[in-house]
């Protein structure tokens, strides 16, 4: 269990709806764990935040990443399966926050190591709901590697 | 949010050799709002036997087993064609930054430590239970 650590814990969210950054961020406002939400759009963005690059040269490397399946420019999928092979990347835990509800993209991410696979409910309170769980689960019970 | 209509239980092996550890958290587990069955495998050869005959839904895996250790069951697992897709939770009592890092790198799904105090071991196995067999999507 994460003994409250003294430093915050960093998560890159890589969502393209803004309607579900605003719900992520507020959901995870009020997490017992301090954290620092780090927001891009597509999938491009996701792996230059990643590797530094261009105006993310300053970018910190985020412990936990949630990540959208369908993104423009480079979808989600891809940015799992470039992230998992990359071994500066490969130890951080992807958590897959989809509405894609198909039985081929969960077998799929987990094929390609997402670290859990977890549909986005419609509803705005569920959707909180689902936040509240994954905020409880990766930064309370979890140990993470901050590396 | 998954598995509300379906009426199979969802099946989980628990590998662990420590008998208090095993019905923690089989009394964690029985009060998750999902059904499920827990398969018991006391060190990590019985694990890899009864692989070989079923693909359960979930793995929670400690790391210092008899006989076969937890990392190698893993690796064996997350190389395995028919396997490598199943989540595997470990749950250890080991708290080194390098088993952390190196179960995330050979693809753990997520890694807990086992608090000493059973209180504290049973909110830890609560909150698996609560976001692998509730929240979660499993393939």
């Amino acid at each position: 269990m994460t003994a409250a650590p003294a430093v915050p814990i960093e998560i890159l969210l890589v969502e393209d709806n803004p309607g579900d950054v605003r719900l992520t961020k507020e959901a995870l406002k009020d997490a017992k764990v301090r954290n620092n939400l780090h927001v891009v759009m597509d999938g491009v963005e996701a792996l230059a935040f990643l590797r530094k690059q261009g105006k993310f040269g300053a970018a910190v490397r985020p412990d936990l990443i949630l990540l959208d399946l369908n993104l423009p420019r480079k979808n989600g999928r891809e940015v799992l399966e470039e992230v998992k092979k990359d071994p500066a990347l490969q130890h951080i835990p992807i958590v897959i926050l989809t509405t894609s509800q198909a039985e081929q993209d969960v077998l799929e991410s987990y094929r390609l190591w997402a670290n859990a696979y977890v549909t986005k409910p419609v509803d705005l309170d569920q959707f909180l709901k689902v936040v509240g769980s994954i905020e409880e689960f990766w930064l309370e019970i979890v140990k993470l590697s901050h590396r | 949010m998954t598995r509300s209509s379906q009426t199979a239980p969802i099946e989980v092996l628990l590998v662990e050799d420590n008998a208090n550890d095993v019905e923690l958290t089989l009394h964690a587990l029985r009060r998750a709002k999902l059904r499920n069955h827990v398969h018991i495998a006391r060190d990590g050869a019985e694990a890899l036997d009864h692989l070989q005959q079923h693909v359960p839904d979930l793995i929670l895996l400690d790391l210092n087993l008899p006989k076969v250790d937890g990392r190698e069951v893993l690796e064996r697992i997350k190389k395995d064609e028919r396997l490598r897709h199943i989540p595997v939770v470990v749950v250890t009592s080991s708290q080194a930054e390098e088993d952390i890092a190196r179960t995330y790198r050979v693809n753990a799904n997520a890694y807990v430590t086992k608090p000493i105090d059973p209180a504290a071991f049973l909110k830890a196995v609560n909150a698996i239970g609560a976001f692998w067999l509730e929240i979660v999507k499993l393939p």
